[in-house]
């Protein structure tokens, strides 16, 4: 049920909205890109994460189910 | 770069090589159609009598795993494509072999292209591919292309293959940057999901397989998954091919069997200081402390290490290992694609922490600073170079750390100032080096 936050780190450009909608789940790194908590979204904080993901400029930061810890782009062949 | 020469160690073999049945994959010298049928046989191809998916299963009940470094499970790959529903599949061999230091795929081409194509061909039969690609490294060598020709003319091959040069980059052979390359962009990674098995090269379900892993495709086809894991461990079957560097400098490609003990590849006397294991996104390992360890990722991984693609180095006791890292770290912060904050920011500034601590007399906050940058880019790229890159990064600090020490004051253990791990000539630059 609970959708977790990701970032698409090649569309997102560190504006920071997301860091200061939703200080609960998402810091800045020392350049200004977010750091997001893996965890699932909490359902508390649900309406808020769908601000924060509306709001993001480079419709970088995504809710997403996802089934297995998806570390993406491994160098697979 | 460092001057080496590829020699096939495979041809010739210890006898506990022989016993497991290798070599399996590189013959001596470069083999033609003619010579590769009187060895092989004809492509068992399965024709009408594969709609059960019996080479699936075959695959699948090997246990082959990729061996482009990641050593994903082929048959997952696989089945994903098999089941797609689309007018339009494709398949990748994939042969750019990015990794300066790996040669095992160029030379493997060079051997035995034939074993490649049938692998090509029966996996196209397999997922029921519509198109067919090869992406090399070096373009076509006048091996694959009289290969190509050679079954073109006896009608062969049940689909036509395309050749693409990849571009001289680190992350050229990655999946993504491949697919976007292969749809005439620049070879960049995207983001996933969704994986190019599911949606790939034009919004077809693509199969990219690594050309060694096809190579062994094509002989589980022939031979079976019994045969198939008669070499290598219950969890990681059959052989791989490794480059192995040699503290004389000397470049070799050896075809090991998985779980071999390493020290029967690389030397483990005085005169080596440290192994690396996997490349440059790879782990190095202190000496001797890392002697008794095997070429199986079950063991490695107990050292953060794994085969990756399998090439591994001794370093000379006369070289300075914290230099080779930073200049080897230097090298992969310019092959960062720049398309992610973290990679884009972090990859240089670990780079000029590492330089810095491998010149004389470093900031008292430096190695801290490259602790904590290496901490904030890891998992956060579209592709995995900057957890590879950190991987290599972390385990160099922790296995050159009194070379660390010696350095702040000043000095250096080193007495051979050449340098050891290859590297290409040059570093491109500007956006088009990425076609």
């Amino acid at each position: 049920m609970a959708d977790t936050l990701r970032v698409n780190p090649i569309n997102c450009t560190g504006h920071g909205v997301c860091a200061e909608l939703l200080p609960e789940l998402v810091s800045l790194d020392e350049w200004g890109y977010p750091i997001v908590d893996p965890r699932p979204v909490p359902p508390v904080l649900d309406r808020e994460a769908r601000r924060a993901v509306a709001a993001c400029p480079a419709l970088a930061l995504k809710l997403m189910r996802i089934e297995e810890p998806a570390r993406s782009g491994s160098k697979a062949f | 770069m460092t001057t080496t020469t590829t020699v096939n160690e495979s041809a010739r073999g210890g006898a506990a090589r022989q016993a497991a049945g290798l070599p399996r994959l590189l013959p001596a010298s470069p083999e033609d159609l003619r010579g590769h049928l009187a060895r092989y046989g004809a492509t068992p191809y399965r024709g009408y009598r594969d709609r059960a998916g019996a080479l699936l299963g075959d695959i699948e009940a090997s246990g082959l795993t990729g061996r482009g470094g990641a050593a994903f499970p082929v048959y997952r790959k696989m089945a994903v494509v098999a089941r797609a529903r689309a007018a339009r599949k494709v398949i990748v061999a994939n042969g750019s072999e990015s990794e300066p230091a790996s040669r095992k795929d160029e030379l493997l081409l060079r051997l035995a292209p034939n074993l490649v194509l049938d692998g090509l061909q029966l996996a196209a039969e397999a997922v029921g591919a519509t198109e067919a690609h090869l992406y090399l490294h070096y373009g076509p060598t006048p091996e694959i292309l009289r290969a190509l020709a050679e079954r073109a003319s006896r009608g062969l091959d049940g689909i036509a293959v395309t050749i693409t040069q990849a571009p001289p980059r680190f992350l050229a052979g990655q999946e993504t940057a491949l697919v976007n390359r292969l749809g005439g962009g620049p070879a960049l990674p995207t983001f996933q999901p969704p994986r190019v098995s599911e949606r790939g090269l034009g919004g077809a379900p693509t199969l990219v397989q690594n050309v060694e892993t096809l190579a062994h495709l094509a002989l589980i086809a022939r031979y079976g998954p019994r045969w198939f894991r008669a070499a290598g461990t219950d969890a990681e079957p059959g052989s791989m091919l490794t480059t192995v560097y040699w503290p004389d400098g000397k470049c070799r490609v050896v075809e090991a069997e998985i779980g071999a003990p390493l020290r029967t590849l690389l030397s483990s006397g005085a005169e080596t200081q440290a192994w690396l294991v996997g490349g440059y996104h790879g782990t190095w390992l202190p000496m001797p402390q890392a002697a008794g360890l095997t070429l199986a990722n079950d063991t490695l991984k107990r050292f953060e290490a794994s085969a990756g693609a399998g090439v591994l180095v001794a370093l000379p006791a006369d070289r300075c290992g914290l230099t080779e890292a930073a200049r080897v770290t230097g090298y992969l912060a310019a092959e960062s694609a720049g398309q992610c904050g973290p990679c884009l920011n972090g990859l240089p500034r670990i780079a000029a922490g590492l330089a810095e601590l491998a010149g004389s007399g470093h900031r008292r906050q430096t190695r801290a600073d490259v602790e904590r940058w290496a901490g904030l880019v890891t998992g956060r790229g579209a592709c995995n170079h900057p957890d590879g890159t950190v991987r290599f990064v972390r385990s160099a600090l922790t296995v050159f750390s009194s070379e660390i020490s010696l350095h702040a004051r000043g000095q250096c253990s080193a007495t051979n100032r050449k340098p050891f791990l290859p590297l290409p000539d040059g570093m491109p630059t500007s956006e088009d080096d990425w076609t």
